[in-house]
């Protein structure tokens, strides 16, 4: 089966790279899928996971939080903020934000900037959490 | 003349001193040499992300994002980027100074400016001049990962976007090699020119719409311009220190060999005196 270019870009280096059958992932307007031949396309993405199909039917999974998804003919990039592969996360780092965030929810208010961020740091940790256990 | 035991002393305080300077270039060669090699891992990000919105904002002309609109400007922003502990030589003179003239040349009251630092050098020597500064990070890492410095970045992209400001200047010192820096004045807000090194412009299927896409793709563009100031300005940084220590240790062993010289001198005349004494006292006794 036809392959496709795939890499995943954060500010402190490439994260991941490999020819993939198929790249499907959470963009902002719903889940996504690329496969090889696909036409230019740029898309915002959610907090969540990208999953990677591997030629030998294995999976790769990376947990990205945010950023936008680049399809050109010949390669698909993914330029996030922060980028991990499962095999790399530091599961209980992400256990204890995942912990913080939920107590500091309980705490502030409602509209407040805090309660926000708390909310994206928690989902963050919780894709975290998912990625790591390669549960989706 | 000074005393064999004053010149003694101060031999060993030098060379305890040029000890210290030795370490301390060793030190920051290595961290010059890490800053080096994380700039260079950012770029592959900054030049796509250059790409995809020179890309997004040549196709869509009509897209008319606040972020790529000048406006007129009632009030600047200034980013600057020093240490946040000296010996480095000029490294944060050189950057203070010139934005300093820049000011003074530019506005009239200080109502016209604010100053986001980064950095204590920076913060201090505004602070210093009745300068408000609005925001401040000290303590940034060495190796800076984005995440640390996120937050001030997204807080100045919304201070543009809020209109505390209407225009947002970076000062650092860009990194040309290592016995060579440069002051360096990036407009970062708004984006009136985005650059871009590969002249291949795709056309873009956009999800949903070209809007959307430069609301997420903007501010994240602008905040990895400062990021990659700073791991520039963090490269030039480490080099900056390593020169200064490196000529640090070299006048100290230049002081030393002086000082020896003159110590070996006041030895000697020791020694003569002593022994014209003993046969000025020898001839007094036949």
């Amino acid at each position: 089966m036809k392959t496709i270019k795939v890499s995943v870009v954060t500010p402190d280096g490439p994260v991941y790279e490999s020819d993939v059958e198929m790249v499907s992932t959470k963009a902002k307007t719903g889940e996504l899928g690329i496969l090889p031949g696909h036409i230019p396309m740029v898309a915002p993405l959610q907090i969540g996971a990208v999953r990677l199909k591997l030629e030998d039917g294995k999976s790769d999974m990376v947990a990205v939080s945010g950023g936008f998804l680049e399809v050109r003919p010949d390669k698909v990039t993914i330029l996030a903020q922060t980028a991990e592969q499962s095999d790399e996360i530091d599961l209980d780092r992400a256990l204890q934000a995942r912990e913080r965030a939920e107590k500091r929810l309980q705490e502030k208010q409602q509209e407040s900037i805090d309660f926000r961020r708390a909310e994206l740091a928690l989902q963050r940790a919780i894709n975290r959490i998912n990625v790591a256990n390669k549960q989706l | 003349m000074a005393s064999l035991r004053d010149i003694k002393s101060r031999i060993t305080s030098t060379k305890k001193t040029s000890q210290i300077t030795k370490a301390m270039e060793m030190v920051s060669a290595s961290k010059w040499n890490k800053g080096v090699m994380n700039a260079k891992a950012f770029v592959p990000y900054m030049e796509k992300i250059q790409e995809v919105t020179a890309s997004i904002a040549a196709g869509s002309q009509d897209a008319n994002h606040p972020m790529l609109v000048s406006r007129p400007v009632k009030k600047t922003g200034y980013l600057v980027i020093t240490s946040d502990r000296g010996l480095a030589g000029a490294y944060n003179t050189n950057v203070l100074r010139q934005v300093y003239q820049t000011i003074q040349n530019r506005h009239q009251s200080n109502d016209e400016f604010s100053i986001i630092a980064i950095g204590r050098v920076g913060r201090d020597f505004f602070a210093k001049r009745g300068i408000n500064v609005v925001l401040e990070i000290i303590g940034v890492a060495d190796q800076p990962s984005f995440v640390e410095i996120q937050d001030i970045a997204s807080k100045s992209v919304g201070m543009f976007s809020d209109g505390t400001f209407d225009k947002l200047y970076i000062y650092y010192s860009h990194y040309v090699s290592a016995v060579s820096q440069e002051v360096t004045e990036k407009q970062v807000l708004p984006l009136t020119e985005i650059s871009t090194s590969s002249s291949k412009l795709t056309s873009y299927e956009f999800e949903p719409n070209a809007e959307e896409i430069l609301e997420v793709l903007l501010p994240q563009y602008a905040e990895s311009l400062i990021y990659g100031s700073l791991l520039d300005s963090k490269a030039s940084e480490h080099a900056a220190r390593m020169n200064a220590m490196r000529n640090a240790t070299d006048n100290a062993k230049d002081l030393i060999n002086a000082l020896s010289l003159s110590y070996n001198r006041a030895r000697q005349a020791a020694i003569t005196q002593e022994i014209t004494e003993i046969v000025g006292g020898a001839a007094a006794l036949e």
